[in-house]
């Protein structure tokens, strides 16, 4: 089954913001919407959900903390405990304040890095991935929004989108399976 | 325009009324002459199963004194005389300091946001004017305290008693700015200099509400906000070696500056904070929105975190090079201080970090005001831990003469930043990004 979808695009953000706060007032659906640089406030705009990125950098601070203590335990205090400044390494507590810049170094390291490598595999991103961008110019200076078009009126909905400022729109017939 | 409300007034005016007969009676009860403190202790002792902490520290204190002490057994009574002397002054010196930096917290703040220029925060200039409004009177009663102990009139400071400095060699080679003229000729310039930027600020900023035609007014406060920063950091750091670190004549510490910055930085923000969203419940400042509020909430949250690395950056070098004149600094806090020293760790740096790290958090009222009053007190302990050690020694507590100064300052911050308040109108409305501030959302 062949689908349609709208695209219509913009040259300028405040117009595109604008734009879609009033298509999603007609209840028309957006896929998504392509453009050069974030645009602050489109995913607001576009009733996106809140990210939940924050929560998994939290956890993957969680880890990095343990695996921190966890691996200066073992190293510093039951594998091999060495006199180190007069301060004998037999209690982890008593030690705490040397082990303190290691804990914090290894939190920030693990929840930088999970949270890019998050990140990267939610957004579908990984070397050599093809761009899903259908037009170049978004990667320029144009702002490109998807819309849902296939139980509406071709008609109505083009000349609703010219009057919010589209420069240009095209109907395009998307099969169903390379979606 | 706000109106100071007669319920608030009377509040503060109790305030400054029950703090001061507190104080004063402090004053009254510190022990004059040797055989009252043995009197005391005794009394102390016979109820001594119900404070089994405060017997068995002071035993242990005494063997040590005993085995080490040459000369004869009243000394160490009179080492408790002079503490217990010491500590209705110390508790009066702690909390006009307390007042004080948040005044000058809140000073550095607003200074910053001119120099910046930022766009978001001018909605929130009038709240900060009035709280500055406090560092005037605060300056000066703390100034009188500064000169009474530069001048040994009591003992705060031991290099100012020319008995101790006559038999130590490290204040005595410290003595070139460690005299009590230069002490007193440096703090009128710290303050005077405060207090000229302050005048001016404010003037600046109600002369710009008056005649916004060309920015005149505006660019003047961005010129000598940016020159006051530059003579800020200077000063303050140099404030903090004589009016805290001097404490301890025979430690010092290269970052102590940052480290009290970092303290009234974060005071002065949280009070900014705790005021705009009292004004907001009272139905002022409704152009405030809680993008303010969350931007508030997340210098709280980031200078706190900055106030932890300052301290555990000062804390770690120390422990771990393990010098005796520098790592007695901590052994006494830790072996006399422990609760205080290691709460004031919970309140400034745990508390915090949990309560205000969410995002949504920073946006809800009742959970900035909670950690904002834990904040509050948490510094208030953070310059108890600077200032008691080196004063009262083990003889500390929290009791009716830190209390009640704390009450007396209390009383006279609220009515002088509240009477501040009902000067001019709460929205700064000639500032060129007033605009943008209203509109600030995150």
């Amino acid at each position: 089954m062949a689908s349609k979808v709208i695209h219509a695009l913009y040259i300028d953000d405040d117009v595109l913001m604008d734009a879609v706060k009033k298509v999603r007032s007609e209840k028309y659906h957006i896929e998504e919407v392509y453009t050069p640089f974030p645009v602050h406030g489109l995913d607001k705009a576009m009733g996106l959900p809140h990210t939940r990125l924050a929560i998994t950098a939290f956890l993957y601070g969680c880890v990095g903390l343990t695996v921190a203590v966890t691996m200066m335990n073992y190293i510093m205090i039951e594998d091999w405990p060495q006199n180190i400044g007069g301060k004998p390494s037999f209690s982890y507590l008593e030690n705490l304040p040397a082990f303190v810049p290691i804990m914090f170094e290894l939190t920030v390291f693990f929840a930088a890095h999970l949270m890019v490598i998050t990140f990267y595999m939610r957004s579908k991103l990984w070397p050599f991935k093809e761009a899903e961008n259908p037009d170049v110019r978004t990667t320029d200076d144009h702002f490109l929004m998807e819309l849902d078009a296939s139980h509406h009126d071709i008609d109505t909905m083009t000349g609703f989108l010219s009057d919010t400022g589209a420069v240009e729109i095209k109907v395009i017939d998307k099969q169903a399976d390379n979606h | 325009m706000y109106t100071l409300s007669s319920k608030l007034r009377l509040f503060s005016i109790i305030l400054v009324v029950v703090g001061a007969i507190g104080l004063i009676t402090g004053f009254l009860k510190a022990p004059s002459t040797i055989e009252e403190v043995k009197e005391m202790m005794a009394a102390h002792d016979a109820h001594g199963s119900s404070h089994g902490d405060a017997h068995t520290s002071n035993a242990t204190h005494e063997g040590a004194h005993g085995t080490a002490d040459a000369h004869g057994g009243d000394a160490h009574y009179e080492h408790v005389l002079h503490q217990l002397q010491n500590k209705p002054w110390a508790a009066l010196y702690v909390a006009a300091f307390f007042f004080f930096m948040i005044a000058l917290g809140v000073l550095a703040f607003y200074a910053i946001q001119f120099a910046a220029q930022a766009g978001w925060s001018p909605v929130l200039f009038r709240v900060m004017e009035a709280i500055t409004a406090y560092l005037v009177p605060g300056g000066i009663i703390l100034f009188v305290i500064l000169a009474l102990s530069g001048f040994h009139i009591n003992h705060l400071f031991v290099w100012a008693d020319p008995e101790v400095v006559a038999h130590d060699k490290l204040i005595q080679g410290k003595t070139g700015w460690l005299n009590s003229v230069g002490f007193i000729i440096r703090a009128a310039v710290f303050l005077g200099g405060w207090f000229l930027y302050r005048h001016f600020a404010v003037k600046f900023s109600r002369k710009q509400d008056e005649n916004p035609e060309g920015n005149v007014w505006y660019k003047k406060s961005f010129k000598i906000a940016a020159g006051f920063l530059v003579f800020f950091i200077y000063t303050e750091s140099m404030a903090s070696w004589d009016w805290i670190m001097s404490f301890d004549p025979h430690w010092f510490s290269t970052l102590f500056g940052w480290y009290v910055f970092a303290s009234l930085f974060v005071s002065g923000i949280t009070t900014i904070a705790l005021i705009t969203i009292y004004l907001k419940s009272k139905g002022y400042m409704d152009f405030v929105n809680n993008s303010h509020i969350h931007d508030l909430a997340k210098f709280m949250f980031g200078i706190s975190i900055f106030w932890t690395y300052l301290w555990f950056s000062q804390f770690m070098l120390i422990w771990y090079s393990n010098i005796p004149e520098e790592v007695t600094y901590f052994i006494t806090r830790i072996e006399d201080y422990k609760l205080p020293f290691f709460g004031m760790l919970v309140m400034n740096f745990l508390f915090p970090l949990l309560v205000l790290m969410n995002s949504d958090y920073k946006r809800v009222n009742w959970f900035v005001v909670m950690a904002g009053i834990i904040i509050l007190c948490g510094h208030y302990v953070d310059i108890f831990n600077m200032v008691m050690p080196a004063t009262v020694g083990e003889s500390w507590f929290i009791g009716l003469p830190e209390i009640s100064a704390v009450l007396l300052f209390l009383g006279l911050f609220l009515f002088i930043v509240f009477n501040a308040l009902t000067k001019a109108p709460l929205l700064a409305k000639g500032n060129p990004y007033i605009e943008e501030s209203k509109h600030f959302h995150y």
